[in-house]
């Protein structure tokens, strides 16, 4: 067994642990942290993978994006635990065996000699002065640029979306809406009121 | 020596174990959402493995991709989850019966 596939074994029996604790963990927070160490140890078998760029893409954006997100809006929500827990083994024969007649059908395709996956080579590895975030950015903005386009416009979409979402008028708030600030004539504000003059010796009511 | 079958059983297996992910937690969405992002990440393992086998860096252009739809689906889909909170006051599957479907 050499280090590597060693280092294999380790972080997917990580990645693993990590996922069945998502699944079964009683509270949501240790999910979402839980997926954090699922998220961490698959970067680290896609650095064995060579593929450095997204592994570090993984940490940034998933963990330190959206995962934080995740963790945020779980923190914020009070949910009542006991009634989401109700039945929570109910359906897992249901479950379990839909999976594994699932996991056995595709172990069967990809680990079977028929279509000879277990004989391909490992490519030799890159020497070291190969960047990897080089050749990715090479190929997205020459032959990929037109999708890369298509994400930012998803991207901005997705921003546009959830701030439309979530943004409420609160009542108590003393917002001024400009517009209706710039439509605001004279005659709105000021009122003339013609008030007849008093006489000079009259006694005035609140004089000392 | 690692092979490709090593990583593709475990996109198996951790496509498995979202699957029933799925359904142990019917009732969660955060959750529910949680185990989607496993799927994803399993896909996403396949797509690596494939490209560092067959020697093709354009599967790692394709993860990007995922990536980015994922990010966005998620911010979303929480966006979603507060607005339901907030109308609501529950997460919980079973209450949003509102449509009668």
């Amino acid at each position: 067994m050499t280090f590597q596939l060693f280092l294999f074994y380790c972080f997917a029996a990580i990645l693993l642990f990590a996922a069945l604790c998502v699944i079964t963990a009683r509270n949501p927070v240790h999910s979402a942290l839980f997926l954090v160490l699922a998220f961490v140890s698959s970067a680290g078998i896609w650095l064995l993978l060579e593929a450095e760029f997204l592994a570090i893409a993984l940490v940034l954006v998933y963990v330190g994006a959206v995962m934080v997100l995740f963790l945020f809006v779980v923190m914020m929500l009070d949910i009542n635990l006991d009634r989401l827990r109700e039945g929570f083994w109910q359906y897992l024969p249901l479950g379990a065996v839909v999976a594994v007649v699932m996991l056995a059908q595709m172990v069967l395709v990809v680990g079977g000699k028929y279509f000879g996956l277990i004989e391909m080579p490992m490519p030799s590895p890159r020497s070291a002065t190969f960047s990897n975030t080089k050749e990715l950015g090479r190929l997205i903005y020459t032959d990929y640029v037109y999708p890369f386009e298509l994400a930012a416009v998803v991207l901005l979409v997705a921003i546009v979306a959830a701030i439309a979402l979530t943004m409420r008028k609160r009542k108590d708030s003393k917002y001024v809406d400009p517009a209706r600030q710039v439509m605001a004539k004279r005659a709105d504000r000021v009122r003339l009121v013609s008030i007849a003059a008093e006489k000079q010796d009259a006694p005035s009511p609140n004089k000392t | 020596m690692l092979s490709l079958t090593h990583v593709l059983v475990l996109g198996a297996i951790l496509f498995s174990i979202a699957m029933v992910g799925i359904f142990l937690n019917r009732k969660n969405v955060i959750i529910l959402l949680m185990a989607i992002e496993l799927m994803l990440l399993a896909v996403n393992m396949n797509f690596v493995a494939f490209s560092r086998f067959l020697d093709d860096p354009a599967g790692q252009i394709f993860v990007f991709f995922i990536l980015t739809v994922a990010a966005a689906e998620a911010a979303i889909g929480l966006a979603i989850l507060v607005v339901l909170f907030r109308a609501t006051r529950t997460i919980n599957v079973d209450d949003l019966d509102h449509l009668k479907g």
